[in-house]
């Protein structure tokens, strides 16, 4: 067995290489910056494979032949930024009502509107609070680095499928445009596939099946929900995950995800330099979002940093979590700016004094 | 009438008059006649067919409003040996899903679209479609279909007959024995099509509203006559 070695490649690259080893086989897209290497990429990776590439007229049919190619059996994803996930949004909810697998992949850019094409982290209320209409959730996993962005595609198909619900990957477009070095030789999970007993593929030697998200009947819908929130519930059990960074005697926990987390990841050691004991909370799961492990490291007189690249949206989940809302600070940049080290240093210093 | 394999025994919920059960009706003859039911996956739509997964007997799933075309090409994309069809009313395929007709069939998509054209939203309480007739009131154009203001009706099949991926492509009616004959050799052809792996096909099939846009099930079976085919004349658009 030769060892597997670890290349340079992009992060939007690792996320399709990603894909393709967890047996994706079916893509559409439709082209925006700054996620166009991923698209291209797939277009490239699908013809090797004998899968299916198709570059939409619209996000909204990108998004629409996945829930068909996925009703009929197929491991699917499509990707996007910001305003083209916006414009997912309705198939995302129908892929949840109709309780169909799909990976969506969002390399977030500064908005609102069509704002810039500079990395981003403004969309996790759209992606975590639902985004679509409807009472629905999916599980968002957040990778920091182009060795994540592979890891959590090939295994953001397997999660999608245990609850035939969509699976975000959140990433950013620094993260989708670096280049990094990282391991993408998994075994290819295309091979040996079995049959999913559920899909729409012709009723032969059995009875005909519906797959739709429309129940009109008395009740019938609101029971439709319970079922569904069933999933979330379970998903909210065996879906959270995080990484904690030199938390244990910390006094100031920086709480940060994706490429914020990688600049507060800096910053603490910086700050250890100079004997100040700071560590890192870094949700992975935005949704289910680690709550109760968030809390159990406030020792009471815990201090919380909260580095974002928004105008502050993950901080309210941080709010939930940590009940004493005055030890809970917040470092925001917008629009595409990037947090700056000196910046956190500074407030990190001020809140330690 | 025999007993159609491809119908279930539900009763259906169209008006008294309405085209729908007519042309369910032609489609599952279709399949029964061609035996592929047991290779049929349908996509229902938004609007008064939103629930044909009740009447017919093979698999079917819904799309959101429009999408139909785009949800087919994912479904064919995977399983090329099925029969893929899509039944879309006028808002649906002519209005918010204008996109997604246009580009399956420049695509040439080896799917089969039956485009039922009745001239109104009938579902949401009989507004104006882009297909409704010039001075023609609805609720959503009270004095009638106004051109300064409104436009003129759309011709989709006209649109996508000039498109190289599109094979076959014909325009029918179903307010009498004729069309009705004419209408299921249409929509054979459109089967037979895919079938045969040439294409994108598509039917248009002009029905009409027994409720909304006409005084009376008479006026609007009138209608088609007097005015609807002067607009949307019958016959095959290529192929």
């Amino acid at each position: 067995m030769t060892k597997a070695k670890k290349i340079l490649i992009t992060g939007n690259e690792a996320c399709g290489e990603g894909a393709v080893k967890a047996g994706c086989r079916f893509y559409a897209g439709y082209p925006i910056t700054p996620q166009n290497e991923l698209t291209a990429y797939m277009s490239r990776r699908m013809l090797e494979e004998n899968g299916v590439f198709i570059q939409s007229e619209s996000e909204l049919a990108a998004v629409s032949m996945i829930f068909g190619a996925s009703l009929a059996g197929a491991r699917v994803m499509t990707t996007s930024s910001s305003p083209g996930i916006s414009l997912k949004q309705e198939g995302i909810s129908y892929l949840a009502g109709c309780q169909l697998p799909a990976v969506i992949v969002n390399i977030m850019r500064g908005g609102p509107g069509l704002g810039n094409i500079a990395p981003s982290q403004a969309d996790y209320f759209q992606s975590t609070k639902g985004g679509g209409h409807g009472d629905y959730y999916m599980v968002v996993l957040a990778p920091h680095n182009a060795q994540e962005m592979f890891d959590f595609t090939y295994e953001a198909f397997d999660i999608a499928d245990k609850y035939r619900n969509p699976v975000m990957i959140l990433s950013d477009g620094a993260l989708g445009q670096m280049m990094e070095p990282a391991f993408v030789d998994r075994k290819d999970k295309a091979k040996g596939r079995k049959q999913k007993n559920w899909i729409l593929n012709g009723c032969k030697a059995r009875k005909p099946r519906v797959i739709r998200s429309l129940y009109l009947k008395d009740g019938e819908l609101e029971a439709r929900n319970k079922d569904l929130q069933k999933k979330f519930d379970k998903m909210r059990k065996d879906e959270v995950k995080f990484e904690r960074y030199k938390t244990n005697d910390a006094k100031l926990i920086m709480v940060a995800y994706g490429t914020s987390a990688r600049i507060a990841r800096s910053c603490c050691d910086e700050l250890r330099k100079k004997g100040k004991a700071a560590g890192l909370f870094r949700p992975i799961s935005l949704w289910p979002f680690p709550y109760k492990q968030l809390e159990s490291l406030d020792k009471g007189k815990t201090k919380f940093l909260v580095i974002e690249m928004s105008a502050g949206q993950m901080v309210e989940d941080v709010n939930l979590a940590i009940q004493d809302r005055k030890r809970v600070y917040f470092h925001g940049r917008m629009g595409g700016g990037i947090p700056d080290e000196k910046d956190i240093i500074n407030l990190a210093n001020r809140i330690l004094k | 009438m025999d007993k159609n394999k491809s119908l279930t025994d539900v009763k259906m919920h169209y008006c008294t008059g309405c085209g729908h059960s007519v042309i369910h009706r032609i489609v599952c003859d279709v399949i029964d006649e061609l035996g592929v039911r047991e290779k049929v996956v349908a996509v229902a739509p938004v609007g008064c067919a939103v629930i044909a997964y009740e009447y017919w007997n093979f698999d079917v799933t819904e799309a959101a409003h429009g999408r139909c075309p785009a949800v087919a090409t994912g479904i064919k994309r995977v399983l090329p040996e099925n029969i893929v069809f899509t039944y879309q009313g006028d808002g649906d395929l002519a209005a918010i899903g204008t996109s997604e007709i246009i580009h399956a069939a420049n695509r040439g998509e080896k799917i089969t679209v039956i485009f039922v054209n009745n001239g109104v939203y009938g579902m949401t309480g009989g507004q104006m479609a882009p297909t409704t007739m010039v001075g023609q009131r609805t609720a959503t154009s009270h004095k009638g279909r106004d051109i300064t203001r409104d436009g003129f009706p759309l011709k989709i099949s006209e649109m996508i007959s000039i498109l190289d991926g599109v094979k076959y492509v014909e325009r029918t009616a179903v307010h009498n024995k004729e069309g009705i004959s004419r209408t299921k050799e249409a929509i054979k052809k459109a089967f037979n099509v895919q079938l045969n792996n040439e294409g994108f096909s598509m039917v248009e099939v002009v029905s009409l509203c027994p409720v909304y846009g006409a005084k009376s099930i008479k006026e609007a079976y009138q209608r088609i006559d007097d005015t609807v085919t002067k607009v949307y004349p019958l016959g095959v658009l290529k192929g």
